[in-house]
């Protein structure tokens, strides 16, 4: 029964992907939609065994790789941490199969598209079910593909296209360093099983290694390599250029793969090597620093962006930030409780949005809508659900969470602690603004589209709403009911178990109630200061922005990232690349190489072709010539 | 009297064999003419055998020349033959006009 929750989709993207042309784009999505759903059935199983009977098991499904000392299985690893990540990619992947009935029917490659979304669900299944780090990497470039095919989807868009190659070339970055970091585990431990290395990992607290000639320890070099992996693929800063442009791809696929699951799979990795992060305190306080970074950076830049799936995308990017710093405090469970939330949450608000622009008809721009919240009324519930679970409001999925998060960094009680809290305060304050600034455009003021007309807004058909309310109902209440699972404090039956380690067990104690307080009211008064500064009084964020001219600049360009990098990164490696291309492989290569031999043969052959005048009595004095000198030699000799 | 020995008829013998060469290769005109060359190629060298096997009491080189001529004979007749089936494929036997394993 466990192996079908992986093989499922598997057979749903091989049936659709290959037969999809014989059994018709209908029965394609069905098939698809139903083996994943069945999937996910068996999953919420799973996950109520692992909680209520302490299930736990790894089922190796094969041998993989048995070569020297590396013996890798393809196995089935079944823990607390596990189940719930199984929970919700398959839970999501399923309710965005169905969704994507609706949204893609006007599209032309619907059994291909199913079968990318089935084949990702597969690969981030093996991504969170891996026992070793190789099957580990084996999921995480899978995922990685997928979205590289789910981006590029409609691959008659030049920057779909060129999003995709983005996405995939910022990915390699990061996965450069994960490479290296699990190449530096099986030299240091000979093996790459969870089990085996995490026992090993005390050995090897004083270990010093020599890396680019500086002397670092062993497992602080282990830990920063892994990190540079998942900050690539949950697009922390630095890393982050890819996931904005990643929303070329449809909205179902943002949903999934850029809000839900694959992007969390970097947080998933810290929290399962948190045995080793644990051992490495200079780290966790740079995964903290990166973590506030992204979620302070990403929060600023969705406050001016006025593309609607940006906007989520940036949100998305500052989310993540929260569960890295989450992790980088050392509450790891926490980081996996916001993972969970933000799932239910995040996927709402996307598929929301993606109603939205099927309403509009494929406009994307929240300064093109407006004031239709009487037209789609049940998309508006929703995404103000969505919105406001997000933003914290109190007792929604996303406040437990999420202050949960600052209250355990307040309650860690360094330098990097206290900053990281006041940070998440400072960062959740601007997630209320840009989610309600997103909100009040998108659904109020005036109707600002000129391309069509308000009476010809639509509500979404019912198959686009069902998974909406389905994730609405998450939003409201995961937070709620699983708080107590996930994030009780100094519990001997600890849910965790032994997936998560905690070197000191996580202070019991309880914020200020001043602290505790502030994040909701901040939240809470955001939403009349939204709605006075984006629907009442238009021209108070005009004047801020003439005012602020330059900020605004700096804001609307994303920091000036892409410019950086293009500058210093993308500009010198195509000139190389045209330097190594027009001069060295043209010029000095094929110039030596094939076209010179060839050049030369030619001549030589031109030359050689007189010889061949077709006057046989010319061939024979030359036979007689040769027949005369090799007679000759012979006498000689 | 010059009493006629071997040098003679070997020289004969050469004498023949150059003419024949050389027709081969300044003949211009006419592909018979190259077959006849080749005809006095065989001839001098059965000159040379017919004078050794006298010379050397040897009668195999006398047997041989047999030989030589009826192999001469038929390469004559099947080279007349070709020269006939050319001539009616292209017109012409003139040595000059014949270049077609030109490359």
């Amino acid at each position: 029964m466990e192996l079908s929750i992986i093989f499922l989709p598997l057979i749903a993207s091989i049936i659709s992907g290959f037969f999809g042309r014989f059994i018709g784009d209908r029965n394609s999505e069905i098939v698809t939609s139903l083996l994943v759903s069945i999937s996910a059935i068996l999953s919420i199983y799973v996950f109520y065994e692992v909680v209520v009977n302490n299930y736990q098991e790894n089922i190796v499904i094969a041998k993989w790789i048995n070569s020297g000392s590396l013996d890798v299985n393809w196995s089935m690893n079944i823990d607390p941490l596990s189940s719930v990540m199984l929970v919700v990619v398959t839970l999501v992947s399923s309710l965005v199969h169905v969704y994507s009935i609706g949204y893609m029917s006007h599209d032309p490659h619907k059994p291909r598209f199913m079968a990318y979304l089935s084949l990702f669900t597969f690969a981030m299944l093996m991504l969170v079910t891996s026992d070793n780090f190789i099957q580990l990497f084996f999921g995480w470039e899978g995922v990685g593909l997928c979205s590289y095919f789910l981006i590029g989807f409609w691959f008659k868009k030049e920057s779909a296209n060129t999003a995709a190659i983005k996405a995939f070339v910022v990915n390699r970055v990061g996965d450069f360093g994960f490479a290296l970091g699990i190449f530096l585990i099986f030299y240091l431990f000979g093996t790459v099983n969870y089990n085996e290395v995490f026992q090993q990992i005390p050995t090897i607290t004083d270990t010093n290694l020599n890396f680019l000639g500086i002397e670092v320890g062993a497992i602080n070099l282990i830990c920063f390599l892994l990190f540079i992996g998942a900050m690539g693929k949950s697009a922390q800063i630095l890393l982050h250029t890819w996931l904005p442009d990643a929303m070329e791809g449809p909205t179902p696929v943002s949903a999934l793969i850029h809000a839900a699951t694959m992007v969390t799979a970097g947080v998933f990795l810290v929290v399962r090597c948190s045995p080793i992060y644990e051992y490495s305190p200079i780290i966790l306080n740079l995964i903290t620093i990166i973590g506030m970074t992204t979620a302070f950076f990403a929060a600023t830049v969705a406050l001016v962006q006025t593309d609607i799936k940006k906007i989520i995308a940036y949100s998305t990017c500052s989310q993540l930030g929260y569960m890295f710093f989450a992790a980088g405090v050392g509450a790891y469970n926490v980081a996996m409780f916001h993972l969970f939330t933000h799932a239910f949450f995040k996927a709402l608000l996307f598929l929301g949005s993606g109603s939205v622009i099927h309403a509009f008809k494929d406009e994307q721009n929240i300064n093109n809508m407006g004031a239709v919240w009487k037209k789609l009324p049940y998309t508006y519930a929703l995404m103000i659900i969505g919105t406001l679970a997000l933003t914290g409001f109190p007792f929604l999925s996303g406040f437990y969470s999420k202050d949960a998060i600052i209250e355990f960094a307040y309650l860690k009680g360094n330098t990097v602690g206290y900053y990281a809290a006041g940070v998440g305060v400072f960062t959740a304050f601007l997630t209320a603004i840009y989610s309600w600034r997103l909100i009040f455009k998108t659904f109020h003021g005036e109707y600002n589209n000129k391309s069509i007309k308000i009476e010809e807004t639509h509500e979404s058909p019912l198959i686009m709403l069902i998974p909406l309310i389905i994730l609405s109902i998450g939003a409201i209440f995961a937070g709620f009911i699983f708080k107590d699972l996930f994030i009780s404090l100094g519990d001997q039956n600890n849910f965790w178990a032994q997936s998560i380690l905690f070197l000191e067990p996580l202070s019991t104690e309880h914020p200020p109630t001043w602290f505790l307080l502030l994040t909701p009211i901040l939240v809470l008064i955001s939403i009349p200061i939204a709605y006075y500064l984006f629907v009442k009084n238009k021209s108070i964020p005009e004047q801020i922005v003439k005012i602020n001219r330059p900020l605004y600049e700096f804001l609307v360009n994303k920091w000036y990232f892409d410019e950086l990098y293009d500058y210093i990164i993308v500009k010198p490696s195509q000139k190389i690349g045209l330097f190594l291309w027009k001069v060295c492989d043209v010029k000095i290569i094929d110039g030596f190489g094939p076209d010179g031999i060839s050049m030369l043969i030619k001549k030589i052959s031109q030359k050689a072709n007189k010889f061949q005048s077709g006057f046989i009595y010319q061939y024979a004095f030359v036979m007689l010539l040769g027949f005369s000198a090799l007679l000759t030699y012979l006498i000689i000799n | 009297m010059v009493s006629i020995g071997l040098g003679h008829y070997l020289t004969l013998g050469a004498v023949i064999f150059t003419i024949g060469i050389i027709g081969i290769f300044l003949n211009r005109k006419n592909i018979i003419v190259i077959l006849m060359s080749i005809e006095l190629i065989l001839l001098a060298v059965n000159i040379n055998l017919v004078s050794f096997s006298i010379f050397l009491d040897d009668l195999t080189g006398q047997v041989f020349t047999l030989f030589i001529l009826t192999v001469a004979a038929a390469e004559a007749a099947i080279g007349l033959a070709i020269i006939v089936v050319y001539y009616r494929n292209s017109g012409t036997i003139r040595v000059e006009e014949i270049d077609k394993l030109k490359g």
